[in-house]
């Protein structure tokens, strides 16, 4: 009962920030630029074309009719036209955000797993060599700036040992001679659909370096979140009871004490989406992986602000939707979050 | 002396060592550079992209400027960016979060929401919204990161005047009237402004990278100055071959930032008497 | 031979601020099929000792003894391998030693896998034995449970049924009941008789309530101050003390003086678990303390099995 209020008090919020999202957005895009019916005209506009600019926009129209009409367009998924190809937007993020989720979820995944198992291990010899170690590794991922790590991994992984892609998503041959159909728009997924193995193992190759690099990060964060929570841990009784229990080392660390860790890491995996999906912007450019991020920066440079508020709208929206989940999964693990 | 490093522990002095030198460098810039002139922007077209030499220990740029002069210029951009964004956060997160908390209430329900909404959005976006919508440059790339970085400086503060509230010579102050903003400012203000002050401190190296990052998307300052981020993306069109010139102002952005993150947690363990152990 | 025999034990454990001594002198046997209750008041170095026996003491502790043997194994050697094979524990408080977040039937689980090897489904009906084993009434329902859904006694009964997976013969039980309510804590002792009777189990009851002594033990040793200072039959312990602590501690029992119902009721406090102790540790609070008392340590009065230290001539007990 608890739980069923909480999870409709975490929707409700969840829903209220939506709505200020959609209004900082809208702010941030259509009011804080000088004037977008001169970027909307093109380049070198004659005071005609920015006049009929400004109506196409709306721009004369009250600020709560203006915000009005442009909450109902994101809500029905119009998020209208790019300035600078004027192609519509909706299409453009159909084709770009499966790359940028695939990238996400892949790099999640990977920093969990090698930001928990090292934050057990850590925990497991605290204060000795390995714990040091560790300690110092995870600050190290932190601090590391993600466009510089990209380029190291690029250096080392692509050009000296040539092991893997330098970018790209997919090989050129792949792409051109046997394009892969899209179903879900996840390659990975497409490729087993399809049964073509070659064309997993080439875009699991590609795969590797950027989630690499933004793995790094919240990789960092899980161990160190995971270190301190397991060092709580393993000072309860139930430790000690199971260790007189006769069980084994490592089956007590997982087994045992891991799974009292669950709400730290759930923590990690909201927080490491998040950083994947802002990530993405640098990583996407320097990996030329044809997401959101190379969208969106290729709309910074050329001012089309519909195409930054766009992603900027869905990238927050599957964001807040992620958190929601994480939430509710961290009531179903530990009933008492919900109880607070 | 002595007493500092046993309080914050061998890394943890290193990393104030390193912090210091850094300030130090931004200040003494044009004296300590050995090419201050390249370092503030001028192009030295006779010695376009040179590997690390004796004339130029860093090698130099695709405009033969000297790479440790612009790295050493480069300092005080940064140092400026990330202590701006701090400022500026704590300017306007510190009063919204002691009205939230002291206040109570709808006034906490309405600024508190508020906040949320900001943290909703993943940081950097946010920034690069604000930044592409403020045009660069400067003053406005802090701006834009300012604007993702307050919400947080208002929750702490929110939280430590929830526990200051509740302290009987506050409590004592209101009911013998003394009026609500004399009480914040004397009472609730200085307890809350000292640790907030401490984690803003230490929040300068996060928000240098953040403001790094933007920086590398071409929304920082323009150049000529020079800035450690816009020099790792320019660079990248000269990379790996001429791997020098993204090479050394990313060292370099990884080098301050650990130096923040190491003296942070020195100090963490020090404030909750964590083991020498673990630092 | 005991099945436990430990002779002048000590364990300590060093701190930045001195060596904590919390066992400094414990002489205890123990024979096979009896439940020896141990008792002393909190730091009197009873759960040590238990821990010690457990190979469970905490890091960097140092554990010195003349003797310190289970069934004829040295257990500064062999305590890690012993513990959850032939030593189980029962501790204090079950809901802190049931995992939260795990079912009954998988904690259950891992535990009989880590000892025998069988089959998921022999597993699952060895477990809900073993539950059935200790007077739950529905075991099915239990292994589906998680530790929270469980009352006390309930919590209490899978703890026992856990030990006995692991086919231990020796139980180290530490305030088994402190946690519970009174007529829950008599159930889960009887169901200890019962266990020892049936299964020819051997326990050590760290306990500091004479009640749990009295009512569930064979034979019992007091512990004062990190040091055995008496041990016998338990009739005959609970009726003519040889101690004066003991004679104290009994003084304390509620039906002996209903004004004072806690060990504390004894004037003045136990020595500071740093200090080192010359004579007697009681003799500071002790009421026929003698001047040779502080300055030498006591001499060992009794015989066979009927033990205590003092320096009080026998005949005046």
């Amino acid at each position: 009962m608890e739980l069923l209020r909480y999870i409709l008090r975490r929707m409700l919020l969840s829903a209220f920030v939506v709505v200020g999202v959609t209004f900082l957005v809208f702010v941030v895009a259509q009011v804080v630029p000088s004037d977008p019916a001169a970027l909307y005209a093109g380049p070198r506009p004659t005071a005609e074309q920015i006049e009929k600019a400004r109506q196409e926009l709306n721009l004369d129209a009250p600020l709560q009719a203006r915000f009005a009409t442009f909450a109902t367009a994101m809500a029905s998924g119009d998020f209208g036209i790019s300035y600078k190809s004027r192609r519509l937007i909706a299409e453009d993020l159909r084709a770009y955000l499966p790359a940028t989720l695939e990238l996400a979820v892949f790099s999640t995944g990977l920093a969990l797993l090698i930001g928990i198992p090292l934050g057990v291990v850590a925990a497991a010899h605290q204060g000795r060599w390995a714990d040091r170690l560790g300690s110092f590794g995870s600050i190290a991922a932190v601090a590391m700036p993600t466009f510089f790590l990209a380029m190291i991994l690029q250096l080392v992984f692509a050009q000296w040992l040539g092991i893997l892609p330098l970018s790209g998503r997919l090989s050129r041959e792949i792409a051109i001679s046997a394009p892969l159909q899209m179903i879900t728009g996840f390659n990975l997924i497409d490729a087993i659909l399809a049964g073509r193995f070659d064309v997993f193992g080439d875009a699991l190759a590609h795969l590797i370096l950027p989630a690499l690099t933004l793995a790094s990060y919240p990789a960092g964060v899980a161990m160190r979140l995971t270190r301190s929570a397991m060092i709580e841990i393993l000072e309860r009784r139930h430790i000690v009871a199971a260790r007189a229990l006769g069980l084994s080392e490592p089956r007590i660390l997982f087994g045992h004490a891991l799974p009292n860790a669950m709400g730290p890491a759930l923590t990690v995996i909201g927080l490491s989406f998040a950083y994947a999906l802002t990530g993405a912007v640098l990583v996407e450019i320097i990996f030329a992986w044809p997401g959101l991020g190379r969208y969106v920066s290729e709309a910074i440079l050329a001012k089309d602000f519909p195409v930054i508020a766009a992603v900027t709208m869905v990238v927050t929206i599957c964001y807040v939707v992620m958190n929601l989940l994480i939430d509710i999964a961290q009531a179903l693990v530990d009933p008492r979050v919900a109880l607070s | 002396m002595k007493k500092l490093v046993h309080r914050l522990g061998i890394p943890g002095s290193i990393a104030l060592a390193i912090v210091t030198l850094f300030v130090l460098v931004a200040i003494l810039a044009p004296w300590i550079a050995p090419y201050p002139l390249q370092g503030a922007g001028a192009p030295n077209v006779i010695a376009k992209l040179q590997p690390p030499s004796a004339s130029y220990w860093l090698g130099t740029d695709h405009l033969g400027r000297d790479i440790l002069s612009r790295i050493i210029y480069g300092t005080r951009v940064s140092l400026t960016n990330g202590l701006l964004i701090v400022a500026f956060s704590l300017l306007i997160g510190l009063p919204v979060g002691l009205a939230a908390g002291y206040f109570g209430g709808w006034i906490d329900e309405a600024l508190m929401r508020g906040t949320d909404v900001f943290l909703a959005f993943p940081a950097l976006l946010l920034a690069v919204l604000m930044a592409a919508a403020l045009g660069p440059g400067f003053l406005n790339s802090i701006i834009a990161v300012a604007v993702t970085w307050w919400p947080w400086y208002a929750r702490l503060a929110r939280a430590e005047v929830l526990v200051l509230r509740g302290q009987p010579y506050v409590e004592a102050a209101r009911l013998s009237g003394v009026s609500h903003p004399r009480i914040i400012i004397r009472h609730i203000l200085p307890a809350t402004g000292r640790p907030l002050t401490v984690q803003a401190a230490l929040d300068v190296g996060p928000a240098l990278l953040t403001a790094a990052a933007l920086s590398f998307l071409g929304l920082g300052i323009l150049p000529p100055t020079a800035d450690w981020g816009q020099m790792v993306d320019a660079g990248r069109k000269f990379f790996p071959a001429r791997w020098w010139y993204s090479a050394m102002p990313g060292m370099t952005i990884f080098i301050i930032a650990l130096a923040f993150s190491v003296l942070g947690d020195a100090l963490r363990d020090r404030k909750g008497g964590a083991s020498r152990a673990s630092a | 031979m005991p099945l436990l025999e430990i002779k002048n034990l000590s364990v300590s454990i060093p701190t930045p601020d001195g060596d904590v001594h919390a066992v400094r002198a414990v002489s205890l046997d123990i024979e096979r099929g009896e439940i020896h209750g141990v008792i002393g008041e909190s730091g009197c170095g009873k759960t040590m000792t238990g821990m010690a026996a457990l190979g469970l003491v905490p890091k960097g502790a140092r554990i010195q003894a003349d003797r310190f043997h289970f069934d004829g194994e040295d257990l500064r050697e062999n305590a890690v391998r012993l513990r959850g094979r032939r030593i189980g524990l029962i501790s204090q408080d079950p809901a802190a030693a049931l995992n939260p977040v795990l079912s009954i039937a998988s904690q259950m689980d891992d535990v009989i896998r880590a000892h025998r090897d069988m089959p998921r489904r022999a597993r699952r009906a060895e477990a809900a034995g073993l539950l059935a084993a200790t007077g739950l009434p529905d075991p099915e329902r239990v292994l589906r449970s998680y530790p929270h859904q469980l009352s006390g006694g309930m919590q209490q009964r899978v703890v026992i049924a856990q030990a006995l997976a692991t086919g231990a013969d020796f139980l180290i039980a530490d305030e088994p009941t402190t946690a519970l309510d009174v007529s829950v804590g008599a159930q889960v002792l009887a169901l200890l008789r019962k266990l020892v009777a049936e299964r020819g189990l051997t326990v050590l009851m760290i306990t500091h309530d004479m009640d749990v002594i009295a009512e569930a033990c064979d034979r019992a040793t007091v512990l004062y101050a990190g040091r055995s200072i008496e041990t016998g039959p338990v009739d005959d312990v609970l009726q003519r003390p040889g101690h004066p602590y003991t004679r104290a501690l009994l003084a304390a029992l509620p039906d002996a003086a209903p004004h004072a119902a806690r060990l504390s009721a004894i004037e003045g406090s136990i020595p500071a678990p740093r200090s080192t102790i010359a004579g007697c540790a009681f003799a500071p609070r002790c009421p026929q303390a003698m001047p040779v008392c502080a300055a030498e340590p006591p001499p060992e009065r009794g015989n066979d099995g009927r033990r205590w230290l003092c320096h009080l001539p026998e005949g005046t007990r």
